[in-house]
């Protein structure tokens, strides 16, 4: 059951089998892409219900309770209410930008979905340059916020967006160094050769202090890059009451809502692929009958488990720290971050040059 | 003057702050210049929750207007009532007794550390901390319980009347006071580790809002406000009023000037007032807890003022009196209104997120600020 690779061969050998190659490759794309948009929608769910409780759990109180057994389909009727709710559009706003920007965010985040494996050999397409690919497509999300934020005619709207923009454009450079730290170290763009490279170990373990040092710097990028708490100014709601999508409500703003949990998701099983080793189980070195046990367990559980854990990391930050001012996020950035991961790229590369990795 | 604050320059950004604003904690309306995120101007607008109170209690009898002050500082109504309390007492002579001068300050502490708790949490969440609010509100319930009990009410209390208080304690006031001692000792060192050697806490309060010796007081300052730029202003030292010259308590002073130091008066004003109610809890003598007065109070021709110290500053009441059943002219001083006078001069040149924390560490109340 949790072999997700038999599932997927089972359908491709099932199609191959009833209809020609093109028809076949028809229906699979379909096929993906209705997963795509599912997994997007479950995610959400799930994801807004966990940070519901998590915050709940941190803030001695009891959390949505009462739709569904401990409140588990809470967010589910609150799909429902934002799906039948009126989605206003302001008086002055430009019309087509307003309603295009949530699309433009939730479409970016679903490309994100793309190249991320699930688990062994589930993967919707194993891209030769997977990494540059997300780093690539995460920069589109930016445009929706900005786009969000002008559109709105709302003076806090577009502080909010303008904020956003500086704070995602650079914490981009120090995500990216970090990301770059490990293509050093694995020799590939490719995701699966990403997560084949730490079969005998996680590059969080192998690599040494300057790894950690990468995965430290990639936590606080991600947080920031994704909007969320210490780094939330593009909403910050004592200041800015919403930010960017202030104006936004019913389906719009759910759209936003979703699109920024689901980022949390991909940041994270990014973060999961390239230092805790993806869908690949906890190996150490030669120890053989040790691996072998951790094999039983299924690859898509490791995938999940890492994942998850990175989420519960930031949902955490998020419910203990105040927030930064903008001068001091974009000061953390650029005095600090920056020269930091350049200077971890320079020692990673020797690491590399040296084989001193395990 | 008056031109130079109403040119706009050209490409400045001019926001309202509410008076709907998740951070104005009510009804303030706030109309702020801005250049980019930098604060050039802070304009307050006041009149929403204005109910002319003031004018109102020229209509009541001296024991009826002190009903209506615990609407003016919701959260540190016993202090109201107290202050209004204090002056017709001045007026007609009334001597209190000691039960009702213990219960009175005793009161009065418990109020100040409510507030004081409630201020802490919504600081925090104007820095954007949210989780601290909560554990705010946790101990909060806990005196509201107790106030419950032997007021019979949890914000609007209308406890103190002239003479002293309304009804003697509830037979678990002590009990529940000893407890919430216990709990509350606790609580304030978990709240030092949640938020006072928070870096990011410490990097957005830090220099923050100058507000300097010289300043405060002439934009007339008063309270944890004042004492955070080193004025000697606390109305408990200075004129003692009931049995507070007879407590062992500090007047806390701080230097820093900044929001940190505000935030660093009140955190350490609450551990002196637990050590108020402390010394009190054990200590509160038999007899009568109201002296008695004639059913109808008369105050003599003349003008009367009292003032007491709430949880934000100094509180006056003036009363003038032509003789009759209801006061000719009654104005409070509420310590917000200055307080909040001071916002221009500490906001500007800082950015807007600024402005939150700062505001946050005035600890407005909005209703008190409009009466």
């Amino acid at each position: 059951m949790w072999n997700l690779a038999g599932i997927s061969e089972s359908i491709q050998n099932g199609l191959n089998r009833a209809l020609s190659p093109a028809w076949a490759l028809t229906v699979e794309m379909i096929i993906v892409g209705i997963s795509v948009i599912g997994l997007f929608a479950v995610l959400g769910l799930i994801l807004v219900i966990m940070e519901r409780k998590v915050s709940a759990y941190m803030q001695v109180r009891l959390g949505p309770n009462r739709v569904g057994p401990k409140g588990m389909l809470q967010s589910l009727a609150d799909t429902v209410k934002l799906l039948v709710k009126e989605g206003l559009t302001p008086d002055k706003a430009d019309k087509f930008l307003f309603n295009l920007a949530p699309f433009i965010a939730m479409i970016a985040s679903m490309l994100l979905l793309v190249p991320i494996g699930f688990a062994k050999n589930f993967q919707i397409w194993d891209l030769n340059i997977g990494v540059l690919y997300l780093a690539a497509i995460s920069s589109v999300s930016v445009i929706s916020i900005l786009m969000a934020g002008w559109s709105s005619n709302n003076k806090y709207s577009l502080l909010g967006a303008m904020r956003s923009g500086a704070q995602i454009v650079s914490y981009e450079l120090s995500a990216g160094f970090s990301i770059l730290a490990i293509v050093i170290l694995s020799g590939s763009l490719r995701i699966s050769d990403i997560v084949m490279a730490q079969e005998n170990g996680w590059w969080i373990f192998k690599g040494h202090i300057p790894v950690l040092i990468a995965f430290v710097i990639f936590l606080v990028a991600v947080t920031a890059e994704t909007n969320r708490a210490p780094f939330d100014l593009a909403e910050a709601e004592s200041e800015l009451t919403a930010g960017f999508h202030t104006e936004y409500s019913g389906m719009k703003f759910a759209l936003f809502f979703l699109a920024e949990y689901v980022n949390v998701f991909i940041v994270c099983g990014i973060g999961a692929t390239l230092f805790l080793g993806g869908w690949m189980p906890l190996h150490i070195g030669t120890w053989k009958a040790f691996n072998h046990i951790m094999d039983y367990i299924p690859s898509s559980i490791w995938f999940f488990g890492k994942t998850f854990f990175l989420i519960f990391v930031i949902m955490w930050f998020r419910w203990t720290f105040p927030r930064l001012r903008i001068d001091q996020l974009l000061n953390l950035e650029w005095k600090y971050l920056l020269p930091i991961s350049m200077v971890n790229i320079l020692l990673i590369t020797l690491v590399a040059i040296m084989q001193w990795h395990f | 003057m008056i031109e130079e604050l109403m040119t706009t320059e050209q490409g400045d950004l001019v926001i309202n702050v509410g008076p709907q604003h998740p951070s104005t904690h009510g009804v303030l309306h706030l109309v702020i210049t801005l250049n980019g995120e930098t604060i050039k101007k802070v304009e307050p607008h006041l009149g929403y929750i204005h109910r002319s109170i003031e004018k109102m209690c020229e209509s009541l009898s001296f024991r009826q207007f002190i009903y209506v002050t615990s609407r003016m500082d919701y959260l540190s109504s016993h202090i109201n009532n107290h202050g209004c309390a204090l002056c017709v007492e001045k007026g007609l002579q009334i001597e209190v007794p000691p039960r009702g001068q213990v219960i009175r300050v005793l009161m009065d502490e418990l109020t100040r550390i409510a507030s004081h708790v409630l201020w802490w949490g919504a600081l925090a969440m104007d820095v954007g901390a949210i989780t601290p609010f909560f554990y705010a509100f946790r101990e909060r319930e806990a005196i509201n319980d107790i106030m419950e009990e032997t007021c019979g009410a949890r914000l609007t209390m209308n406890y103190m009347v002239p003479g002293g208080v309304m009804f003697d304690l509830h037979p678990n006031f002590q009990k529940k006071v000893h407890e919430f001692i216990q709990l509350f000792k606790s609580k304030v060192d978990e709240y030092d580790e949640l938020l006072t050697n928070n870096v990011i806490f410490k990097a957005r309060t830090r220099g923050i809002g100058m507000l300097s010796y010289e300043d405060a007081i002439s934009y007339g300052c008063s309270g944890p406000t004042a004492r955070a730029s080193g004025v000697h202003c606390d109305i408990r030292k200075l004129y003692p009023y009931e049995v507070y010259s007879g407590l062992q308590f500090e007047e806390i002073i701080e230097s820093g000037c900044d929001s940190y130091a505000r935030y660093v008066v009140r955190m350490k004003e609450m551990r002196q007032s637990l050590s108020i109610v402390e010394q009190l809890i054990d200590n509160i003598p038999e007899g009568d807890f109201q002296a008695k007065t004639k059913a109808v109070l008369k105050l003599p021709k003349g003008e009367f003022y009292s003032r007491v110290e709430t949880a934000r500053g100094e509180f006056g009441v003036y009363i003038v009196s032509e003789g009759g059943m209801t006061p000719y002219r009654i104005k409070f001083r509420s310590p917000g209104f200055s307080n909040l006078s001071a916002l221009d001069h500490m906001a500007r040149g800082q950015k807007i997120g600024d402005l939150v924390a700062i505001m946050g560490s005035l600890d407005l109340v909005i209703p008190d600020i409009d009466r």
